[in-house]
C-alpha cells in the first residue's frame, strides 16, 4: 500500500473518493492454501474464471494461463468448481 | 409578530419537521414517539411536504434507510423512543461513523424490563457514546426550537454528525402547552438549502462508502469524529445565537436559573427542571441561595463552561433520570463531577436518581434534597448518592 496518511489527510467517514483503489490492496498474503493450476489438465471451460470472486484467474489471448497470487485469497472456489473430469486446479498448503 | 397556539411536544416536533420539509423520513412506530410520524404521515399524504416517507419493518431498518438516504445526499429525519433507539444501536454508530447528518427526535422513555412506556432517560443514555450530538429539551417550545437548530448543526461542514433531540415522553410529548411557532418561510430560510458534500448518486464522481478500515486506518476515522464533536461546540453556540437574534429565543450549552450567587445548585435536565425551578423560587423567597443549571447539550458535554458556571456553588446536587448501575452515580452526575475536578477548589457534589419509568417528582422531593444539601454544607454526614422518589 501507499504511504499511510494522517487523519487530516483523508476524507471523512471512511469514504473512498478514488474509484478502483482496491487494486492497491494486495490480498494475496491472506492465503493459507493456494490453488495450483495444471496447464496439461485444463479444458479451458472458464468455470474458474466465472466463479473467482477476486478476478484472480489470468486469461491471455482467450486462454486460462494461471492464477494471480497477488490478489488470490485462497478461498478454493476455483478448485471446487473445476470439473471433476479435468481436476486442473488443486489446493495445496501455503506452507508445507 | 409572534404567533402562538396549543401544541403537544409531538405536534411541535412534527410541525418543525413539516416546516423543514426533509427529503426522506424512514421510521418505525414506538410509544411515545409514534404520534410524531403519524402526524407527519398526514402532512405527506396531504402534499404539505415533498418528503419520501419510508415505513420500515423495524427501527434497525429505519435507521439503516436513514443512513442510506443521507449518504445518497438527502436531508433526513426520523423519530423513536426506548426499545426503538436500543434496536437502532448498531446503526447509530454506523450513522456517526459514516458522518451521516441525520436529525432524530428521541422521545425519552424507559427501557425494559419491566416493560414501561413512560419517561426516563435510559434510552438516550444508552446511546451516549454512539458519536451523536445529544440535545435535551425542557418543553415543547425547546423541542421545536432544538429540532430546527439541529438541522443546521448536523449539516455544518465542520461537524457532519447525526443529532438526537431529546424530549421527555408523555410529560412533554403528550401534554398541551402554549408554544410560539415560526412562519414556514422563517424556518425554510433558517435551515437553508441542504449542501451535500458527497453523494452515492453522483455518477460523475463515483465514491465508495462503508469500506473496511483495519488496524492501519480505523483509528484515524475515530480521531476525525472526535474533532467533529469538538467543532460542534462552536457550531452549537453560533447556531443558538443566530436563532436568538432572529427569533428572540437564544440557546447555549445550558440554562442558568438564579445561578449567579447560588450556593446550592441543582443540575437537572429536561422537564424535571421546571419542577426544580418552582422549588428554587420558593427557596429564594425564604432568602435561601438556591439555583438551577439545566444542561441542554449532553454530547458534546460542556465541561469547561459548566465548571465555570458552578464556581461559586458550595453544594451541587445532580438529579439523574437514569442510572448507570455500578457507576458512582447517574450519567449526568459522573459528567458533572468530572467537570468540577478541573476547578482549583473541591466542591461538594451529590447525586440523586429520580423518576425512573416516570415515577412522579414532586416539589417536596426537591425540598428533601435541599435539606440534604444544607446538612452537607454544615458538615453533617449525609448520603452522597441515593435513589429518591422510591419506596425504601
Amino acid at each position: 500500500m501507499s504511504e499511510l496518511k494522517n487523519w487530516k489527510e483523508i476524507p471523512i467517514g471512511g469514504l473512498i473518493d478514488t474509484p478502483g483503489s482496491s487494486e492497491e490492496y494486495k490480498t494475496g498474503s491472506w492465503r493459507s492454501f493456494r490453488p495450483v493450476w495444471h496447464a496439461d489438465r485444463c479444458i479451458q471451460c472458464y468455470t474458474c474464471w466465472t466463479f473467482c470472486p477476486d478476478n484472480s484467474i489470468i486469461i491471455k489471448e482467450g486462454k486460462v494461463v494461471g492464477i494471480n497470487y497477488e490478489y488470490c485469497k485462497g478461498c478454493g472456489i476455483c478448485a471446487h468448481e473445476c470439473p471433476k473430469k479435468a481436476n486442473a486446479i488443486v489446493m495445496e498448503p501455503e506452507r508445507k | 409578530m409572534q404567533k402562538y397556539d396549543a401544541f403537544t411536544g409531538n405536534l411541535a416536533i412534527a410541525t418543525a419537521m413539516k416546516q423543514i420539509n426533509p427529503d426522506v423520513c424512514a421510521a418505525y412506530p414506538i410509544t411515545p414517539s409514534t404520534e410524531i410520524m403519524m402526524i407527519f404521515a398526514d402532512f405527506v399524504a396531504n402534499g404539505d411536504v415533498d418528503t419520501e416517507l419510508v415505513t420500515a419493518e423495524s427501527e434497525h431498518s429505519a435507521m439503516s434507510a436513514c443512513i442510506g438516504a443521507a449518504l445518497a445526499g438527502g436531508r433526513v429525519m426520523t423519530a423513536t423512543s426506548s426499545a426503538g433507539l436500543a434496536l437502532m444501536w448498531e446503526m447509530l454508530y454506523v450513522a456517526s461513523g459514516m458522518r451521516a447528518p441525520i436529525v432524530l427526535a428521541n422521545v425519552n422513555r424507559a427501557l425494559s424490563a419491566p416493560i414501561n412506556i413512560h419517561c426516563d432517560h435510559s434510552d438516550a443514555m444508552g446511546a451516549r457514546d454512539a458519536g451523536w450530538i445529544q440535545i435535551f429539551s425542557e418543553n415543547a417550545q425547546e423541542a421545536y426550537d432544538n429540532i430546527i437548530q439541529a438541522v443546521r448543526i448536523s449539516e455544518h461542514e465542520d461537524v457532519r454528525l447525526p443529532v438526537a433531540v431529546c424530549m421527555d415522553g408523555f410529560i412533554i410529548s403528550h401534554s398541551y402547552e402554549k408554544m410560539i411557532y415560526l412562519d414556514d418561510n422563517e424556518v425554510k430560510d433558517f435551515v437553508g438549502e441542504y449542501k451535500k458534500t458527497y453523494s452515492l448518486l453522483d455518477i460523475d464522481k463515483p465514491i465508495t462508502m462503508g469500506a473496511f478500515a483495519l488496524q492501519n486506518y480505523y483509528m484515524e476515522f475515530k480521531r476525525q469524529q472526535r474533532e467533529a464533536m469538538e467543532n460542534a461546540r462552536r457550531v452549537i453556540l453560533e447556531v443558538g445565537k443566530e436563532f436568538g437574534a432572529k427569533f428572540g429565543r437564544a440557546y447555549g450549552y445550558f440554562e442558568e436559573y438564579m445561578l449567579e450567587d447560588a450556593e446550592f445548585v441543582f443540575v437537572v435536565m429536561s422537564s424535571a427542571a421546571g419542577t426544580v425551578k418552582h422549588v428554587v423560587n420558593n427557596l429564594r423567597s425564604k432568602g435561601l441561595k438556591a439555583g438551577v443549571l439545566k444542561p441542554r447539550i449532553f454530547r458534546p458535554f460542556p465541561y469547561k463552561e459548566l465548571a465555570e458556571a458552578l464556581k461559586s456553588a458550595k453544594v451541587v446536587c445532580v438529579l439523574d433520570r437514569a442510572d448507570t448501575f455500578g457507576g458512582e452515580g447517574g450519567p449526568l452526575f459522573i459528567e458533572t463531577k468530572s467537570a468540577l475536578y478541573n476547578l482549583p477548589e473541591k466542591k461538594e457534589v451529590i447525586g440523586r436518581v429520580f423518576g425512573l419509568g416516570q415515577r412522579e417528582l414532586l416539589p417536596d422531593h426537591i425540598n428533601q434534597v435541599f435539606a440534604d444539601m444544607e446538612r452537607i454544607a454544615s458538615g453533617k454526614e449525609t448520603e452522597r448518592f441515593k435513589y429518591i422518589t422510591v419506596r425504601e
